[in-house]
């Protein structure tokens, strides 16, 4: 059943932070994410297992973090002073996966071993299995309190590198990411980035349904967290925001991105039954041709 | 070498300002470390670190999850934390935190458990902890360790440091009775000690009550019964080796703890006979109940730790060997 020989991403080039967002730049990354989106869609129809609609709505988010924003190398995973990536929704790592594979991080020839037994790929991501996974995640409401201790620990070390959370936002019911976000305001951690992904859907409804989120800016701010807030499946909007993060001190940073659950296949958008359900062959036939019509969107 | 134990017991000292005065010990030899505590330093006498390196301090607030996982961070960036709080917590509400991440993903942190046992005694049941062990004791990749007196404290806490994954570290709110000569006591994770010897049975105990197990293995040395006595201050990985010995030796084991008689030193002890040498058990500890309010010493005795509790245990043991 597994097959590499399907793959069809063109991964982008990595343009290190600092690199002018140019048009191309953008094109190049906006294009790559939708690509990301179709390896997702086959490594979770290929064992018809994984979590689709979380994974397609971060897909700009952490492409720009991959192949822009953070300071890694691949050489070495274990770098003392690479960026942190804390991807605290565990769930959607079927994003993760070819993101880190595409970066050189591991051969991408595994991903299509997502899920299976033996597979470095777990179901959520194992720190010991595959390099650079800094923490396990999959239980919701760790991010933001691992992150304060890894932002604080580097700045007792002098360490100028930072520390990027990966939310989601159903993730923010749960309570200590409300405990974490206390401590990091209380020791003023600048080089904490949290990113919310703000696709108002999770597991059995809308946000809204569920457990009410808003006024989400509001909250934020009055946990003394400087909060920008934009929309996540726009890459220049995106880029933007991680380079302003840079320039705030003496708080942490929340970026809000709102976007959409499932995005890109126009019969799972906003549909919490994408949230952890694979598609069938029809369906994978048809989110395939949208999400190439996606990716073709941005060839230049 | 001279003997471990004492022959006249100590003054009763407070095991909290014991780790207190461990932890600053301790600051000093490993340059890493950092101390967190969730709003409770006064309790469990981190504020005695505090007080010497202030920079490397955290107080999460009243905040047992995040108090595990800012640890976790720190962990991962190279910090050797010990995280405070009350044992209780580590094993219920911050439980995921340690199982995900100190277990799972194996950060090396280490989890002091202030009030162990039923050393909060005069709070009650809900500050105390008769479960920590069995849940804590059943994660993978934590070790569980259960210092008894002053001595074992300072020289466990280190060795706790210098193990390499993260250890449950169980101490207890009140003072504590020195059992130990300090040049003589040299304890390493995972191996149990031999602190009385004897040929009729074995006591394997843990924690405050190792001294009531001395007392009672001296009490019946007078009526001719000859018991050997251990100290199994790890918990996980447990000594194996130390226990089959024991149990081909002795031929009967009787197992004394400040916990449930479920799933904690008892627990430990009996998969091992029940695998590689079964042999009469006999469990002190807690019947499985909650206890209650009330002075330290006499709810050790109501629920069932008493020195007439385990020399009785040891005669039960015995009855059954024939």
């Amino acid at each position: 059943m597994a097959t590499t020989s399907n793959i069809t991403v063109r991964p982008p080039r990595v343009y290190p932070r600092g690199t002018c967002h140019s048009p191309e730049m953008i094109a190049d990354l906006s294009r790559a994410a939708w690509e990301f989106r179709i390896q997702v869609l086959r490594m979770i129809y290929n064992y018809k297992t994984g979590h689709l609609g979380g994974a397609f709505s971060i897909a700009e988010v952490l492409t720009a973090l991959f192949f822009h924003h953070l300071r890694l190398d691949p050489e070495r995973p274990d770098w003392p002073e690479r960026d942190r990536l804390i991807f605290s929704k565990g769930h959607a790592c079927a994003m993760l996966y070819p993101c880190r594979a595409y970066r050189g991080f591991f051969p991408p020839e595994e991903l299509m071993t997502f899920r299976a037994l033996d597979s470095r790929l777990q179901g959520h991501p194992e720190r010991q299995k595959l390099p650079g996974i800094e923490v396990p995640a999959g239980p919701l409401g760790h991010g933001v309190a691992i992150g304060a201790g890894m932002a604080h620990a580097a700045r007792m070390d002098g360490r100028r590198h930072r520390v990027y959370v990966v939310l989601g936002d159903g993730e923010l019911n749960s309570g200590p990411i409300w405990e974490g976000a206390l401590v990091a305001a209380k020791y003023q951690l600048d080089q904490l980035v949290a990113i919310v992904d703000y696709n108002g859907v999770q597991q059995t409804g809308t946000t809204t349904h569920v457990m009410p989120t808003e006024p989400i800016t509001d909250k934020w701010r009055a946990f003394n967290w400087h909060v920008l807030d934009i929309h996540e499946h726009n890459m220049a909007e995106v880029l933007d925001a991680l380079d302003q993060a840079d320039e705030v001190h003496g708080r942490p940073t929340v970026i809000i991105g709102r976007g959409t659950k499932g995005k890109g296949v126009s019969f799972m958008e906003g549909d919490s039954y994408w949230h952890g359900a694979p598609p069938t062959p029809e369906q994978f036939a048809a989110a395939l041709q949208e999400l190439r019509k996606g990716a073709e969107q941005w060839e230049r | 070498m001279g003997t471990i134990v004492r022959e006249t017991f100590g003054e009763p000292f407070s095991a909290r300002k014991a780790y207190g005065q461990a932890l600053v010990e301790m600051g000093e030899h490993f340059p890493n470390m950092v101390v967190l505590s969730a709003d409770v330093s006064n309790s469990d006498h981190s504020f005695m670190f505090e007080a010497v390196y202030p920079e490397r301090f955290f107080n999460v607030g009243i905040a047992e999850q995040a108090l595990v996982d800012v640890a976790v961070g720190m962990a991962h960036s190279g910090k050797l934390p010990v995280a405070n709080t009350f044992a209780f917590l580590f094993a219920t509400r911050a439980l995921e935190q340690v199982r995900t991440h100190c277990a799972y993903g194996e950060a090396n942190v280490k989890l002091a458990g202030a009030y162990g046992g039923l050393s909060d005694s005069f709070d009650g049941p809900t500050h105390q902890s008769e479960s920590d062990l069995a849940i804590l004791r059943s994660l993978p990749n934590l070790a569980v360790v259960v210092p008894s007196d002053p001595v074992s404290i300072r020289k466990l806490l280190k060795k706790t440091l210098e193990w390499p994954g993260p250890v449950y570290f169980r101490l207890c709110r009140n003072e504590v009775i020195p059992v130990f000569h300090e040049n003589n006591y040299d304890p390493e994770i995972g191996k149990g000690i031999v602190l009385m010897d004897g040929k009729d049975a074995t006591i394997v105990c843990c924690g405050v009550l190792v001294a009531r197990c001395i007392e009672a293995a001296r009490q019946l040395a007078r009526d001719g019964i000859f018991v050997r006595v251990v100290e199994m201050h790890t918990l996980k990985p447990v000594d194996e080796e130390l226990t089959v010995r024991c149990a081909r030796e002795t031929g009967a084991l009787v197992t004394v703890e400040e916990h449930t008689v479920i799933g904690g030193l008892g627990g430990a002890v009996a998969e091992v006979l029940a695998a590689r040498h079964p042999v009469p058990l006999e469990r002190v500890g807690v019947a499985d109940r909650f206890a209650e309010t009330g002075p330290y010493d006499a709810l050790l005795d109501r629920y069932g730790m008493s020195r007439a509790d385990i020399t009785s245990a040891v005669r039960r043991a015995l009855e059954r060997k024939k």
